[in-house]
């Protein structure tokens, strides 16, 4: 099987442009900063919640506390993964009761990482109210789960595959659509 | 790089690579020990089957409990109630539990070998939780995690072990393990306890030597390991607890010896006023509540690495988690 690219869906200046207006949809509905909270998901949502929190700071000059989530013990499909999947550390560093969370991830697909994020942050207490903020948003769900905050939404098949390409992780900087090829 | 453990039966055969990536993938489970809700159901549908032959506390409850943390079900096989008493070869009694289909299977055995045994016979993760005199691995990892959090590394430090090494599966897991990073080993105890050939069991170039005195033992230590004293062995030949106190107790005194920051471990259970000062088991430097903690991490690390994913399909899921 080869992956083969097929449009660019995104560029650099444009994925910032898009964190840029997140940050202030997500000020804007929240009436502030005050008691949020963003969440990013290992590990493309972690850099992307890193920078809407700086862009946060850019327009109500706080500092918005950001935390990382690893969910690899919470997937439901563990035992299909024929990988040994690597732990990585989740890394909250306030308490999430009744914090008003923002959990950030690139791609919101068939729902189910969420579905783990939620069961993750739960172990950690109640919050206020939990949010969903994505940089792409594909349809295909699985379960119901919706954001409350989309970068860009794109219509796509099932043997298509969205990669969001971030400097802190891959080195380059863009969303490209991709596709299997038998 | 993640590794594949099939069973976890000894240190000895593990590269100083994979026991780091063990120690890397405790770290997640270290936290899960502070999270006000501590169950997932990250194995739920497995089962692990403890099977212990010889009587433990301490380790079982850790196993049943990361167990229980990650999800999994458990089947408990405990020696005092077992149908060894009855007469039942070990062989009979591991099929059994094995027709019960559990996921992975702990075990403890008097007999030295006893759990490589069970994992040529069965078709089943086995992880030795101690075998007679030979070795107890997930002990030794713990103790290297705890001395790696509180030291930030393994490498090079020197470590000296009081006590009966002799009997000892403890120590030996812990040598194979530190000296695989370079560290320097100190035995010490009663001169029947530290058999010459100790010096050799972790190959050449391993730094073990043997000290009768323990003023000299412990002479620039950054990692003092305390053994329990098992009072029914010191009758073969004899030794009174009175003059083992003398001259092994590990006093506050004797620990100043020591560099002033060197760590206390103990693997429990402690006999205070034996191996062991009370000042110095409930001092600063003493590391013993946090093996306990660590232990649990430890052991849901392996649990999860060894019954969590399905090594047997093979499919592409790199976007499974999109």
């Amino acid at each position: 099987m080869r992956i083969v690219e097929k449009t660019q869906l995104m560029t650099a200046t444009e994925i910032d442009r898009t964190l840029q207006r997140l940050a202030h949809e997500i000020v804007e509905k929240s009436g502030g900063t005050a008691n949020l909270a963003l969440i990013g998901i290992r590990r493309r949502g972690v850099p992307l919640a890193q920078r809407i929190a700086r862009a946060m700071r850019g327009i109500d000059g706080v500092d918005v506390p950001v935390g990382t989530l690893d969910i690899t013990l919470y997937r439901d499909d563990l035992s299909k993964v024929a990988a040994q999947p690597v732990l990585q550390s989740s890394d909250i560093p306030f308490p999430v009761d009744d914090k008003d969370l923002v959990v950030v991830d690139d791609v919101l697909y068939t729902g189910r990482t969420i579905r783990a994020a939620m069961n993750g942050l739960f172990d950690l207490g109640r919050p206020k109210r939990v949010r969903l903020c994505v940089l792409i948003e594909r349809g295909h769900r699985e379960l119901p789960i919706e954001a409350s905050f989309v970068g860009r939404g794109v219509q796509t098949s099932d043997t298509e595959i969205i990669e969001v390409r971030l400097n802190e992780v891959d080195h380059e900087e863009r969303v490209v659509l991709v596709e299997r090829v038998p | 790089m993640p590794f594949r453990f099939g069973h976890m039966l000894e240190i000895e055969p593990l590269s100083a690579e994979e026991i780091l990536f063990l120690l890397d993938q405790s770290k997640p489970f270290q936290e899960i020990q502070r999270h006000p809700l501590k169950k997932m159901a990250t194995l739920r549908g497995k089962t692990v089957a403890l099977a212990f032959f010889e009587p433990s506390t301490r380790t079982r409850i850790s196993f049943a409990t990361a167990a229980s943390r990650l999800g999994a079900d458990q089947m408990n096989l405990q020696a005092e109630s077992s149908s060894l008493k009855k007469g039942e070869s070990l062989l009979d009694t591991v099929r059994t539990l094995d027709a019960m289909k559990p996921d992975c299977i702990v075990m403890r055995h008097s007999s030295s070998g006893a759990p490589h045994f069970v994992a040529r016979n069965l078709n089943l993760p086995v992880i030795n939780a101690g075998d007679g005199t030979h070795e107890h691995p997930t002990q030794a990892l713990l103790d290297a995690l705890t001395i790696r959090d509180r030291r930030g590394t393994l490498e090079g430090l020197n470590v000296t072990i009081l006590g009966d090494i002799l009997h000892s599966r403890v120590a030996r897991s812990n040598i194979h393990l530190l000296t695989k990073f370079g560290c320097r080993i100190t035995l010490c105890g009663p001169a029947m306890w530290i058999p010459r050939e100790i010096e050799n069991i972790a190959g050449a170039g391993a730094s073990i030597r043997r000290v009768t005195r323990i003023e000299d033992a412990l002479q620039d230590a950054d990692v003092v390991m305390t053994l329990r004293v098992q009072q029914e062995r010191l009758h073969e030949p004899a030794m009174a607890a009175d003059e083992y106190i003398l001259q092994f107790q590990l006093t506050p005194a004797r620990l100043r010896l020591a560099k002033p920051d060197a760590l206390v471990l103990h693997p429990g259970p402690m006999i205070r006023g034996l191996e062991i000062d009370p000042a110095v088991a409930d001092g600063p430097q003493s590391c013993v509540l946090d093996q306990v903690t660590n232990g649990l991490a430890v052991r849901m690390a392996l649990l999860f690495l060894m019954v969590g994913a399905d090594t047997s399909s093979e499919r592409d899921s790199s976007h499974a988690a999109d």
